[in-house]
């Protein structure tokens, strides 16, 4: 079953709040982690690995690196398979 | 077997516990140049401001032998009490012997079996599970249990994934027969599938090569590390039949700060629980680091003996070890 876009937005804001102590306001689809949101390398392995248990989804170190926005990791979770 | 009836099973304990640190505090000012780096980064994604480096002249074995005469002293035992000896490290520059053969005669306990153990930062951890196992079935009645590494000896001074969280030192327990079970079930494993993450850049016999250093594949690394490590946390506190809240102290490896804190974080720590956070001035002395962060505590009496300790080790491997301890000293 596809998730929803607007789900997965909100679930993942929630999770950038709790990491960066940010007021949700400030995370939108179009904002850097890095240069918008203060989100370290550190802290955007936290989040994506929380992404991954929220969503049961996969996504491999690999693929950390090029999500740049908040929107991408959208992108990339709706589309995720589910882990094996 | 005639005569090999099993004796009753004993209750094991932590008697003692101390270490000692390489003597010199490295800023992170000294190491910066040759990998670009700065203080601030390092404060940042590490929280280290020192690391404590050994003197050139001091190897592994030596600092594994002040270790082991502070905690024997600490628990007024003579060397010649000790049955056993098992060395945690992954800086002893010998296949064979052990330094854990070595140690034992330099300290003036021979006779006493005596091996290493090669499970990384897991490694005292790993050593704490195994001499409650020996002292419980009646093998052995005081065992030294010793994590120690010369970490500086395998850097790379170039190298950015490591090099510059490394320090060296030697933390030791004493673990012997108690009138209580003071040592929880040892929660461990290892996941070999990415045995490639942490470890050395070479073997020993590449011809023409240069000497094997260490280097990690970091960001691969600390995601497995705040995945894996809260989980295992949870099943040693309830293998130990206690609640996070019973802790007096939360004792994971010093590998990073930020691990640590997020460690804490993922398991919803209560305040009360001190947590362990050496790595902020002696640096990740692998294999020593749990003990050295124990002593610490201890030390400066931030906690009180016979309070419950959750230790944690994990690294190279990848292996992992977790258990519930009574610190030394108070109510036993
Ligand atoms: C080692 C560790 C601190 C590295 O931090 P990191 O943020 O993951 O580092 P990354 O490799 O993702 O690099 C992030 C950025 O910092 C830079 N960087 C990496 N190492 C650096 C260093 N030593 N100094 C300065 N900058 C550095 C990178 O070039 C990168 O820059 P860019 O974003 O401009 O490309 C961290 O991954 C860690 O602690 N991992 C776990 C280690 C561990 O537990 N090991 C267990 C064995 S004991």
């Amino acid at each position: 079953m596809a998730l929803d876009k607007s789900e997965v937005l909100a679930g993942l804001t929630e999770i950038i709040v709790d990491e960066t102590g940010l007021p949700a306001e400030s995370v939108a689809p179009g904002k850097s982690f890095v240069d918008d949101l203060d989100v370290d390398s550190l802290s955007m392995m936290t989040i994506v690995t929380l992404a991954e248990d929220k969503f049961s989804v996969r996504i491999p170190d690999e693929a950390v690196k090029d999500l740049t926005t908040v929107g991408e990791a959208v992108e990339y979770i709706v589309a995720a398979e589910a882990p094996h | 077997m005639r005569g090999s009836t099993p004796p009753t099973p004993a209750r094991a304990q932590i008697l003692a516990i101390d270490g000692v640190r390489g003597g010199r505090l490295v800023p992170n000012d000294d190491l910066i140049g040759p990998i670009d780096s700065s203080d601030e980064w390092i404060r940042q994604r590490t929280g280290i401001i020192t690391r404590a480096r050994a003197r050139a002249d001091q190897s592994v074995i030596d600092l594994a032998a002040d270790a082991s005469v502070r905690v024997l002293a600490r628990a007024n035992l003579a060397a010649t009490d000790i049955d056993a000896i098992i060395l945690a490290t992954v800086t002893h520059f010998f296949q064979t012997p052990s330094a854990a053969a070595i140690l034992a005669e330099r300290i003036g306990a021979r006779g006493a079996a005596a091996w290493d153990i090669s499970a990384a930062c897991a490694g005292y951890c790993y050593g704490i599970g195994h001499a409650d196992a020996l002292v419980r079935a009646g093998a052995a009645r005081h065992v030294l249990v010793v994590g120690a590494e010369k970490l500086s000896d395998f850097i790379d001074p170039t190298d950015r994934t490591i090099s510059y969280l490394l320090g060296d030192g030697a933390g030791a327990a004493i673990v012997g027969v108690g009138a209580t079970q003071g040592i929880g079930p040892t929660v461990w494993g290892t996941d070999g599938s990415r045995a490639g993450l942490v470890g050395q850049t070479r073997g020993w016999r590449e011809p023409g090569a240069a000497p094997p250093t260490l280097t990690q594949e970091g960001p691969s690394v600390y995601r497995w590390a705040v995945t894996a490590i809260p989980k295992l946390a949870r099943q040693a506190v309830a293998a130990a039949g206690i609640d996070l809240a019973d802790l007096g102290a939360f004792i994971p490896h010093q590998a990073n700060l930020r691990i640590v804190d997020q460690f804490v974080k993922a398991l919803k720590l209560p305040d009360h629980v001190v947590v362990a956070r050496d790595i902020v001035e002696t640096g990740n002395t692998s294999a020593a680091s749990v003990p050295l962060a124990t002593e610490r505590l201890l030390r400066e009496g931030t906690v009180p003996g016979g309070a419950l300790a959750l230790s944690v080790g994990f690294g190279a491997g990848l292996a992992y070890a977790a258990q519930v301890t009574r610190l030394p000293g108070g109510e036993q």
